[in-house]
């Protein structure tokens, strides 16, 4: 069998995709643009609006307390609180956001603290408002404070050695390397994306180099020049197995990229103190790719034949559109925590990819997993593409009105 | 040459069932002949060409295409075919002269010989204005020089033409008609269909009426005149279709 037709076919469509916008856009605008605006951008405007409230004072309302004045005059001493008389539409207050927090202390207060009794405060707040949670943290600080502060005095006044109040000190130390930290946290969510963007950026060329041909009318004249329709079929397979990695490879980038500025943006940033650095080994990175690479082909193949099928460009977006929550059901539950690799979710086709990445990604490497994963991939990717050369054969298929 | 010979093409539809679009039809095509196959929408021309062109496989019958055999060397038929539609469109994103080297590289033709090839054909249909500019940016009389100048790269022996001139303008059409009849002045067998009384008149050697998939009458125009004692060739057609029915 002659390659040089497959060849020159595969050129062709390398030209004509690279001059179509909508192929270009998923190709490499999204992959690389993705992930900084996702990550950079996300992560700073969520630092600025965390540092806006960082920095304001938190307007708060002290409801009672008129016979505890030792303690509201240390409400108002504590930093970056600006406390406020108390009213009786403090709810109101609250939910409209003029005030952020209230607290409310109950008649004898102080004098229940003078006597060793427990008492309590009541703190009233917004639940998930950013400015609410950062006032009740200050008041929750002042409340330790004062708290731990009562408990030594009553030690001291006790001559009771300070000791007592904590007999047991807990430490912990990080033994995990920096790669499974990081591989644990993101690992996940990389498999995932990889996974999702190898099918979609196959897509876009699958959808133009089956059913687009068919829509303009292009079939009928490549069918009659002499090129076998396995050739045709395998050049065109090839320009969508090239776009769907170049959509990987373009998004490892993007993402390395992505992680390399949110760490320059931490060190700007020193009050956020230190950042978790990207920690990936490039076996890890290799080996990833490695397991994706049938996994292209798979997509590839069954993108083009469900394509091929389609009379109109129209029709094979409905019929490729909803194929996406087919790759991202696995792939998120690939994500859930809990989740482990065994024999039979080996043979899932893209669940097993997404599994064994995540390991991959926190640097474990389970040999017969990945054996078995590679190869049940391949049979999967063989399997889609023969499908895709028979059904070129089919004139029901390329003719279908 | 081309020899048809029985050539048969049945289609299952869901609704109509089977739907016999070609019935048996043989014919014979000489070098330096124009063979024209009339017949009113549905007949099943296109369909008896895109098997001759293999296109489709035929479901019985077989065809001889310059001396190649449609069944079993459908490949090497190709390479000896040039087939023309008003279906075969172009690629729009690539220009005149990229649209016309791929098709002479699947051709086989290496590059020397193509450069040289396009070179000529382009000269010879005043392309060369227009070679580097991108195919949806073409008028249609244009469009439709590089679809001839495509069927012309490899030079073939046999020429089909399915319908070249429907929907195109009076002048585009005339420039396919006169390409026709440079295809036989240059000892090509060509072979074409159409539904247009005085396209037949004008360009055939020989006139197949074909209806509901068969080849009711064939022959020179004169000789289709003498039998059916009629001048005009519309009521040849019509006479031969309405005997049918």
């Amino acid at each position: 069998m002659s390659l040089r037709n497959v060849g020159i076919v595969y050129r062709k469509e390398l030209t004509d995709s690279l001059r179509d916008r909508r192929t270009l856009i998923s190709m490499i605008l999204v992959p690389l643009l993705l992930f900084p605006v996702l990550m950079v951008g996300l992560s700073y405007i969520a630092g600025e609006v965390i540092g806006e409230a960082r920095r304001q004072p938190s307007r708060v309302m002290v409801l009672g307390g008129e016979d505890s004045p030792g303690v509201l005059a240390a409400l108002r001493q504590a930093p970056k609180l600006s406390v406020l008389p108390g009213r009786p539409d403090y709810v109101d207050q609250i939910s409209e956001k003029r005030i952020r927090a209230a607290v409310e202390i109950p008649p004898g207060f102080e004098a229940a603290l003078e006597q060793g009794n427990q008492t309590a405060v009541k703190i009233y707040m917004y639940e998930g408002d950013l400015k609410s949670q950062v006032g009740i943290e200050r008041l929750q600080k002042f409340f330790r404070d004062l708290s731990d502060r009562t408990v030594r005095e009553h030690f001291a006044a006790r001559h009771l050695p300070e000791g007592l109040l904590k007999p047991i000190n807990i430490a912990q130390e990080n033994v995990a390397s920096p790669e499974k930290v990081w591989g644990a946290l993101f690992g996940g969510m990389i498999s995932y994306m990889v996974i999702l963007l190898s099918m979609t950026g196959a897509m876009y060329p699958a959808m133009d180099l089956a059913a687009g041909e068919k829509e303009r009318g292009t079939i009928e004249t490549i069918l009659c020049s002499p090129v076998s329709r396995t050739h045709l079929v395998l050049g065109k397979f090839l320009m969508v197995m090239t776009a769907s990695l170049a959509t990987v490879a373009l998004s490892a980038i993007s993402l390395g990229g992505s992680f390399y500025g949110l760490g320059r943006l931490a060190v700007m940033q020193a009050d956020k103190g230190p950042s978790l650095q990207m920690a990936i080994s490039l076996k890890s990175i290799a080996a990833v790719l490695t397991l994706v690479l049938p996994l292209a082909v798979f997509f590839s193949s069954a993108l083009l034949a469900i394509s091929l099928f389609a009379k109109s460009y129209r029709e094979a977006q409905s019929y490729l559109t909803p194929l996406t929550f087919v790759v991202i059901i696995p792939a998120v539950v690939a994500m859930l925590p809990g989740t482990e690799l065994n024999a039979k979710l080996a043979l899932v086709p893209i669940l097993n990819t997404a599994l064994v990445s995540k390991e991959i990604m926190t640097g474990t490497y389970h040999w017969k997993y990945i054996a078995m994963i590679f190869a049940s991939s391949c049979v999967y990717a063989a399997a889609a593409l023969f499908i895709a050369v028979k059904l070129f054969q089919r004139e029901e298929v390329l003719f279908r009105a | 040459m081309i020899e048809a010979q029985s050539l048969t093409k049945v289609f299952q539809d869901k609704k109509r069932g089977e739907i016999r679009a070609v019935d048996g039809v043989s014919f014979r095509c000489q070098p330096g002949q124009i063979y024209g196959l009339l017949g009113a929408n549905g007949a099943g021309k296109t369909t008896a060409l895109r098997i001759l062109a293999t296109i489709l496989e035929p479901t019985n019958g077989t065809a001889k295409v310059a001396g190649y055999d449609i069944v079993t060397e459908p490949e090497k038929v190709r390479a000896n075919v040039g087939f023309l539609s008003t279906a075969t469109a172009l690629y729009g994103r690539l220009s005149a002269q990229e649209f016309v080297e791929y098709f002479g590289r699947l051709h086989g033709l290496e590059e020397a010989e193509l450069h040289r090839r396009i070179d000529q054909i382009f000269e010879r249909l005043d392309m060369n204005e227009f070679r580097d500019r991108r195919c949806d940016k073409l008028s249609t009389g244009m469009k439709q020089k590089v679809s001839i100048a495509r069927t012309l790269v490899h030079d073939p022996q046999v020429m089909i033409f399915d319908e070249p001139t429907v929907g195109l303008d009076v002048m585009t059409a005339r420039t396919i008609v006169q390409f026709i009849r440079e295809c036989r002045e240059h000892g090509k067998t060509v072979i074409f269909s159409t539904h247009v009384m005085s396209e037949a008149e004008k360009l055939c050697d020989t006139i197949g009426i074909i209806h509901g998939g068969r080849i009711l009458a064939e022959g020179t125009l004169a000789e289709l005149r003498q039998r059916y004692r009629q001048e005009d060739l519309e009521e040849i057609f019509v006479h031969v279709v309405g005997d049918a029915q």
